[in-house]
């Protein structure tokens, strides 16, 4: 799939073929031409990647390729045995865990789980999990703690599910106890935003120690769309939107609402899947390392104090 | 001219009734009871017979519940920034002061402290008429310094709820609230400091999701609009109507989500029959 912003880069690499296709082995003027034509395509996807509006990244957070969590998850351990079950209703298979080797240390892995094809994204309900899913969550969350092991969660969701039945359930009282809860966790959290941050949803698995997000990522309080109903009370203000909410990674850093970006590859996570989970794991890695080196104490304290200084006000 | 009467209640909301407080000598309740504004601020705000409960603010519930009407208020200053230079039809702090100026508040929650029957209480409430109830940094920082005072001063919490969700003019800082305030309670929990919830209509959204759910007593008024989701959202995920009732006070209780359902004119007395337990 192409987006309206990788067209010029994608017209030029056209061009670079066909330029392959005619040129002879020794042919010295298209050789050269050749190599122009590939600076002049690196440069320009340089600086259409690092330029991206907030409404650009939206949409490759939402790209049909982009790796999901469990994408990443496989792709960063070597063992991984995934657990089911909230214990009380049923299996919300829009959130996923697990137990997974990294490097030889054992983690608790959970996210939110989309899904690639028609059918799968039925059955993940398109990665908005059900009050079950945020109950599971944190049953992991508590068996990671009984056992001494960092939980690491994948956070990519459109949203916590608006239906008729999860209203039955509790989907504020799930998603609420786990904000308190993830609070009181004495094992080291990582959070990371891989794909969508939207809202409540996003931030039921978002209280940790270190919160990050992919570079073209976003997280906010509504989905732009969303915002340009309500606020415009018309879906074609999105962009506007998009901008006005600051949801990119740059400017969530800059709000002080996260801890760091994670660099992914020019064009996007999805054209170097294996980089992006190899960029993953260093700074998981690294992240854990830091951690392990404070008390549980000292971590709960930091992460309470951390939360509570956002918000901007005037006295 | 009995076609002229309205039949079915709370179809068409009377002007009247969308306002916090009645203004004017006589209200009307959307049942159609006309009654004098000073018998129903002696009501509790209750309409007589139809036990209609009328929208009101931080100031009345202040005056139900403290003791002769008295209490100490915290942080009354603090206004909100516009650190996202946020602009939809209008700037954000051009919205913020038109709503000052027609409401006389400085945001969309008030916190105190005072005597409730000669007990120490805390109390955070919300005004819905300022931009819906809606909780940015302000409604979070006041929520989370009154529940420090309650830590300080080993007193309880009292948190009522009215409000739309979280407000979109600030974005990501209205989603960290949540977070916020959820950290105070996990520490007034550790502290052993009742903390009651009362949700009234209508606590939705972020609201919801975090403080309002995370009572150790979930309590609402009768007939209050409680959910996550807004009734209007999930008609559109479902494409159905929904049932009769649906996210109603009555149905989060059978549900299993609220402890008990208080009368507004019963609340003073419940409360402090519930706190004098818990102290004895």
């Amino acid at each position: 799939m192409l987006l309206e912003f990788e067209k010029p880069i994608a017209e030029l690499e056209a061009k670079l073929n066909d330029m392959k296709h005619l040129a002879g082995d020794n042919d010295k003027t298209v050789n050269n031409a050749i190599q122009a034509l590939e600076k002049k395509i690196l440069e320009l996807k340089k600086e259409t990647f690092e330029n991206l509006t907030g409404w650009q990244r939206v949409q490759l957070s939402r790209h049909p390729d982009r790796p999901y969590t469990l994408d990443y998850i496989y792709a960063l351990t070597t063992d991984f045995i995934e657990l089911h079950g909230d214990r009380n209703v049923s299996d919300d298979k829009a959130m996923v865990g697990g137990f997974g080797t990294i490097e030889g240390q054992t983690f608790m892995l959970i996210g939110q789980q989309k899904g690639r094809n028609t059918k799968q994204r039925q059955i993940r309900n398109f990665g908005m999990a059900n009050p079950e899913g945020y109950r599971k969550a944190l049953r992991l969350m508590r068996m990671a703690e009984k056992f001494n092991k960092p939980i690491i969660t994948f956070i990519d969701t459109p949203g916590a599910f608006p239906g008729l039945e999860a209203e039955e359930r509790g989907q504020g009282e799930a998603i609420a106890r786990n904000l308190k809860e993830m609070f009181t966790l004495t094992v080291p959290v990582i959070c990371i935003i891989i794909g969508e941050g939207a809202s409540g949803g996003a931030l039921g698995i978002g209280i940790g120690d270190r919160v990050y997000m992919l570079e073209n990522t976003w997280y906010s309080v509504i989905s732009p769309e969303s915002c340009s109903s309500i606020l415009w009370r018309s879906w074609d203000y999105k962009e506007q939107a998009a901008e006005v909410l600051k949801l990119t990674a740059k400017d969530m850093l800059q709000l002080k609402m996260i801890d760091g970006i994670i660099k992914e590859p020019l064009g996007g996570a999805h054209t170097d899947a294996k980089w992006m989970s190899e960029e993953l794991k260093r700074n998981i890695l690294t992240a854990t390392k830091e951690l392990n080196k404070l008390s549980a104490e000292e971590r709960i304290q930091q992460r309470i104090d951390k939360f509570c200084a956002m918000g901007v006000v005037k006295e | 001219m009995s076609w002229f009467n309205r039949t079915d209640k709370g179809i068409l909301t009377p002007t009247e009734a969308k306002r916090e407080v009645p203004d004017g000598l006589w209200f009307k309740s959307p049942g159609g009871k006309i009654i004098h504004t000073r018998e129903l601020k002696n009501n509790a705000y209750v309409v007589p017979e139809e036990d209609y409960h009328v929208r009101i603010g931080s100031q009345e519930y202040f005056e139900i519940l403290f003791d002769d009407g008295a209490f100490t208020e915290l942080d009354a200053n603090m206004e909100s920034a516009d650190p996202l230079k946020f602009k939809d039809t209008k700037p954000y702090p051009k919205r913020i002061k038109e709503t000052q100026e027609k409401t006389e508040l400085k945001d969309a929650v008030r916190t105190a402290y005072g005597k409730m029957s000669g007990m120490d209480l805390v109390v955070a409430c919300m005004d819905f008429s300022f931009i819906g109830g809606s909780m940015g940094s302000v409604v979070g920082e006041k929520i989370a310094r009154a529940m420090d005072h309650s830590l300080k001063h080993n007193k309880p919490f009292l948190m009522i709820s009215r409000s739309g969700g979280a407000r979109m003019m600030e974005a990501g800082l209205s989603l960290m609230q949540m977070a916020k305030t959820s950290a105070k309670i996990a520490l007034l929990d550790q502290a052993k400091i009742p903390y009651i919830s009362l949700m009234t209509d209508p606590t939705t959204g972020g609201v919801t999701a975090s403080y309002a759910m995370l009572g150790d007593f979930n309590i609402a008024e009768p007939g209050a609009l409680i959910g996550f989701a807004g009734p209007r959202v999930i008609r559109e995920t479902i494409g159905k109507d929904l049932p009769k009732g649906f996210q109603s006070a009555e149905f989060v209780l059978d549900h299993g989500f609220l402890d008990f359902i208080v009368d507004r004119r019963n609340l003073k007395s419940k409360l402090t029959t519930l706190l004098k337990m818990l102290a004895g």
